[in-house]
């Protein structure tokens, strides 16, 4: 979207010796550790549910394929192949969880709350959580508890925590039209997402270049506007996987069916939809933004939108409306016309907003909550109260005056502006997404009530699934941190520093490409290429 | 190329290796999938003979099959010189067999993060199969803080007023022992390593620790180096000078070293890297008007990312822009794409790398006037779909599509 200005010079690094330092990411809210430590064995490991919980839990597949998932994290040694070496102590070690409700079935939601305690001693871990999105993000933190000494040996400290997140909504965007990502690459980053405690995944999902979306009610769209009908598409099944792979790490998956600009690819399968650009008296073969003046375009953006707010399951829905170019609507006799008709005049910012007002409503009407870029905000003040802002443009002081603004006028607010991390430059730049303050703006407790969270985006032009892994990690953790954390315990970068080196290291052992952040190393580099 | 067969002719092996590659490149799939290939006449050779790719194997340790992957890259662009700075101040990775200590102290892992002289060999000779030169870079007098783990008495001990202050500096030039050692150390890699050029560095030396030590000011007084630092820094390159051409190696030097006024020999090669256009234009014409050999690499840092398609300005930039006679022009024996390792691994050395790379394989192979942007964009984008198809991840120019997306991690 902006064009990058951002330059930073080059910092001098010492290298840290990393076993000393505890890397846990997100900093816990409360964490105490003492020096007391405990031996763990994987022949002697067991997740249990509380006494009084065999009947809530009895169904919990998800906190089952949650234990699955998590006994090689806790054990790394054990899928290498490096055979388990004895513990001196082979006493048994049990990690006990209980959760308050049973909602193992469900996505999790605006309202799930992710709060937590953990409390290690001997031989025993005990997980409480509210609900079992709860329960994951402390099975995450028990998994970063877990050490190993040079000799391989696992252990853990005395540790007490009492944690849940400063805000929300804790995203990345993922864009798949710019450059098509294949299935593992999503997949891979929603696994990486789950080891800093991200909860929602922005799909990007279609855009200008390419529609790789495989609509059932418009196959078209797909077939005639992804970059090839067979290998660059989503199917139904392939969404369905990314749900379920994301339900069981307890992340959400919000879909963006950005209009009305960002549309070329659509129509493509679906003639008549976009606006034909005039020059002069007749059409000049270009197409521009979607029709608003015609009621095709309504007839069938409902039906679309019909199908997709079924096919993915969250209670809200992102519709863009972000720079929406005028000139080619200007252009088209048709649309001034309908400028005449409506009484609009030659202001085509309320045929913009007349438009986004009938896809929110739709949206609303098939019962979901619409989140749309600031532009729509900045175009028109008077939308739906409960509709949510995403704010992506501009330098703190432009992004702080806007979320007044916005917080000002009632509405929630979300916060992309500063994790523009597609943008690159040389050095440090986390540090940058790390120092962010998104509460820092003018406004009242209440309206600081309103910024719901914020988003770590990754736009596509220059990113796929060849660069992706190392440009997301672990640079997104900085925002991670930011939005899960204490700001009053992680204002210091420096401080943070030798933390997410070592949490970086980690990543890495669990297979993620993640990229250094300084000279140094990690005891198991990647070893492929 | 006539009806169903193609007619390769090459002086040398190397230039066969060159068409063989071009010819891999002239096949196409169609829709269906079969290979076709056009009728097609190549006549072919390099600009410059000096086309190389700098990796750091200090600042992060790479594993063998990244280099190995970073070599075939190379080949797919014809790239001829794989410059190795293999050690540097952060950790010294190379496992020498006159001086085992200097990894087993100096490496990050003195199992796990060394390149063992199996290794090496490997290296060596999987760039050979490829044409592909190795020249090996063992920088001193200054970045040299991890050689000095494990071999006591090299690096110079800083003082903080009349005592040791715990710290080193560089290389120590006033000692005898530096003499054994290098000899000793440099007889060994010129075994190792093949090719007849080693990379001995010479760059940013800081004199700061130099100037503290007690010993080396006496030093001073005793040679009427007086308060002039880069004359002592001098009289260490030239006994190193000395002793590498008592190996029968010629050698390569950063600028620094000729900047200086060191005396050097008529076939040294002096790498630029330092400046903006203008500076290092002016660099190259100085070096040249002294009739050196030269080659560039500041325009060509990789390792500095921005946004957006940077490999335009790396495209633009020419070793051969700068005001001078042809025969200067003639001492320009080509440059070098370099990827310092600070921000840089295995995870992230690829994409990274490539495509990028390939837009100064184009400046330093094709013809001068090969120079529209546009036409290079095309022609890139389907040379990176070409890569990715054969399990390299360069990273894409632009929004665009491969017909066979990367499959990898």
């Amino acid at each position: 979207m902006a064009s990058c200005t951002i330059c930073l010079p080059a910092l001098m690094m010492l290298v840290l010796d990393l076993n000393t330092v505890e890397s846990v990411w997100p900093l816990p809210q409360k964490l105490a550790i003492s020096e007391e430590r405990y031996p763990l064995s994987p022949t002697h490991f067991n997740f249990y549910y509380g006494e009084d919980q065999a009947s809530i839990m009895k169904d919990c597949s998800l906190l089952d394929s949650a234990f699955t998932r998590y006994f090689p994290l806790i054990f790394p040694d054990l899928t290498s192949g490096n055979g388990v070496l004895p513990s001196t102590e082979e006493k048994a070690f049990s990690l006990v969880v209980t959760m308050h409700q049973k909602d193992c079935d469900g996505y999790p939601n605006e309202g799930s709350s992710e709060r937590y305690q953990l409390n290690v001693s001997a031989g025993q871990a005990v997980l409480n959580s509210d609900t079992v999105w709860g329960a994951l993000r402390g099975l995450e933190t028990f998994s970063q508890l877990v050490q190993q000494d040079e000799d391989g040996t696992y252990f853990i400290n005395k540790t007490e925590i009492e944690d849940f997140p400063s805000f929300q909504y804790r995203g990345i965007l993922l864009d798949t039209s710019r450059h098509f990502l294949p299935l593992k690459a999503i997949l891979n980053t929603l696994d990486a997402m789950a080891y800093s405690k991200f909860n929602v995944f922005h799909w990007h999902i279609v855009d200008d270049p390419s529609f790789p979306y495989q609509s059932r009610t418009f196959p078209d769209l797909s077939s005639k506007g992804a970059y090839h009908p067979m290998s660059h598409i989503y199917t139904q099944s392939d969404v369905r996987r990314v749900l379920t792979h994301a339900r069981l790490r307890g992340i959400r998956v919000i879909p963006e069916f950005d209009s009305p600009g960002h549309t070329q690819s659509w129509g493509k399968g679906q003639p008549n939809l976009l606006t034909p650009c005039y020059k002069g008296s007749s059409p000049s073969g270009t197409f521009g933004p979607i029709n608003p003046a015609s009621a095709l375009s309504y007839t069938f953006m409902s039906q679309f939108l019909k199908e997709v707010t079924s096919v993915f399951p969250d209670p809200y829905f992102h519709l863009g409306g972000d720079e929406v170019n005028f000139s080619c609507w200007q252009s088209n006799p048709d649309v001034r016309a309908f400028m005449q008709k409506m009484g609009f005049g030659k202001d085509y910012t309320k045929l913009e907003s007349f438009y986004m007002e009938n896809i929110v409503n739709i949206t609303s009407n098939l019962n979901k909550t619409s989140i749309v870029w600031q532009d729509v905000f900045d175009y028109h003040e008077r939308i739906p109260k409960d509709t949510i802002l995403h704010i992506w443009k501009g330098l703190p002081a432009q992004y702080k005056a806007e979320t007044s603004r916005m917080t000002k006028a009632g509405h929630r607010v979300l916060l992309g502006a500063p994790w523009y991390i597609n943008h690159i430059a040389y050095g440090q730049d986390w540090r940058i997404s790390y120092n962010v303050q998104p509460l820092n703006f003018s406004g009242t407790e209440e309206q600081k009530k309103l910024v719901i969270g914020g988003e770590v985006s990754m736009w596509g032009e220059y990113v796929d699934a060849t660069n992706l892994s190392p440009r997301l990690w672990p640079r997104a953790c900085a925002a991670a941190e930011r939005l899960w954390s204490d700001e009053s315990q992680t204002r210091s970068a420096e401080a943070a520093f030798p933390r997410l080196q070592a949490f970086r290291c980690s990543l890495l052992r669990r297979g993620v490409r993640a990229e250094p952040l300084s000279p140094g190393h990690c005891s198991d580099e990647y070893r492929g290429i | 190329m006539n009806q169903t067969y193609a007619v390769l002719k090459a002086p040398k092996v190397w230039g066969a290796l060159r068409g063989l590659e071009t010819f891999s490149q002239l096949l196409y799939e169609d829709e269906y999938g079969a290979k076709n290939i056009n009728l097609t006449e190549i006549s072919d050779f390099p600009r410059f003979q000096h086309r190389g790719v700098l990796l750091d194997t200090s600042r992060h340790f790479l594993p063998i099959k990244v280099i190995l992957a970073n070599l075939e890259a190379m080949a797919m662009n014809k790239f001829n010189v794989f410059h190795w700075h293999i050690v540097d101040d952060p950790s010294f990775p190379y496992l020498s067999r006159t001086f085992p200590q200097l990894s087993q102290m100096g490496a990050y892992h003195p199992y796990t993060h060394v390149y063992t002289p199996d290794d090496v060999k490997m290296i060596i000779e999987f760039a050979r199969l490829r044409g592909i030169r190795v020249v090996p870079e063992f920088d001193t007098p200054g970045h040299t803080q991890s050689w000095g783990k494990g071999q006591n008495d090299l690096l110079t001990p800083c003082y903080s007023g009349p005592t040791p202050s715990g710290t080193f500096g560089p290389v120590n030039p006033i000692l005898d022992t530096t003499y054994d050692f290098m000899n000793l150390l440099f007889k060994e890699i010129s075994e190792v390593f093949p090719d007849a050029y080693v990379h001995l560095g010479g760059d940013e030396v800081d004199f700061e620790c130099w100037k503290s030590n007690p010993d080396i000011t006496k030093f001073m007084e005793q040679h009427s180096f007086g308060e002039d630092y880069s004359k002592l820094e001098t009289f260490y390159i030239q006994k190193l000078l000395d002793i590498v051409t008592s190996t029968q190696k010629g050698y390569m030097i950063w600028q620094e070293v000729y900047d200086n006024g060191v005396k050097l020999k008529p076939d040294t090669l002096i790498h630029v890297w330092k400046g903006n256009q203008q500076q290092y234009q002016n660099e190259m014409a100085k070096i040249t008007l002294s009739g050196y050999k030269t080659f560039l690499s500041s325009p060509w840092y990789l390792n500095r990312i921005s946004c957006g398609q940077d490999w335009t300005s790396l495209y633009r930039a020419d070793p051969h822009n700068f005001t001078g006679t042809d025969d200067q022009k003639k001492l320009v024996i080509g440059g070098e794409a370099c990827m310092w390792g600070e921000y840089v691994d295995s995870t992230n050395l690829m994409p990274r790398m490539w495509p990028r790379a390939s837009a100064v394989g184009e400046r330093l192979w094709s013809a001068k006037d090969v120079t529209d942007v546009n036409d290079a964009y095309s022609r890139l984008s389907k040379h990176r779909c070409r890569m990715v198809e054969r399990g390299i991840p360069g990273e894409p120019l632009f929004t665009s599509f491969c017909r066979h997306e990367y499959k990898g991690n």
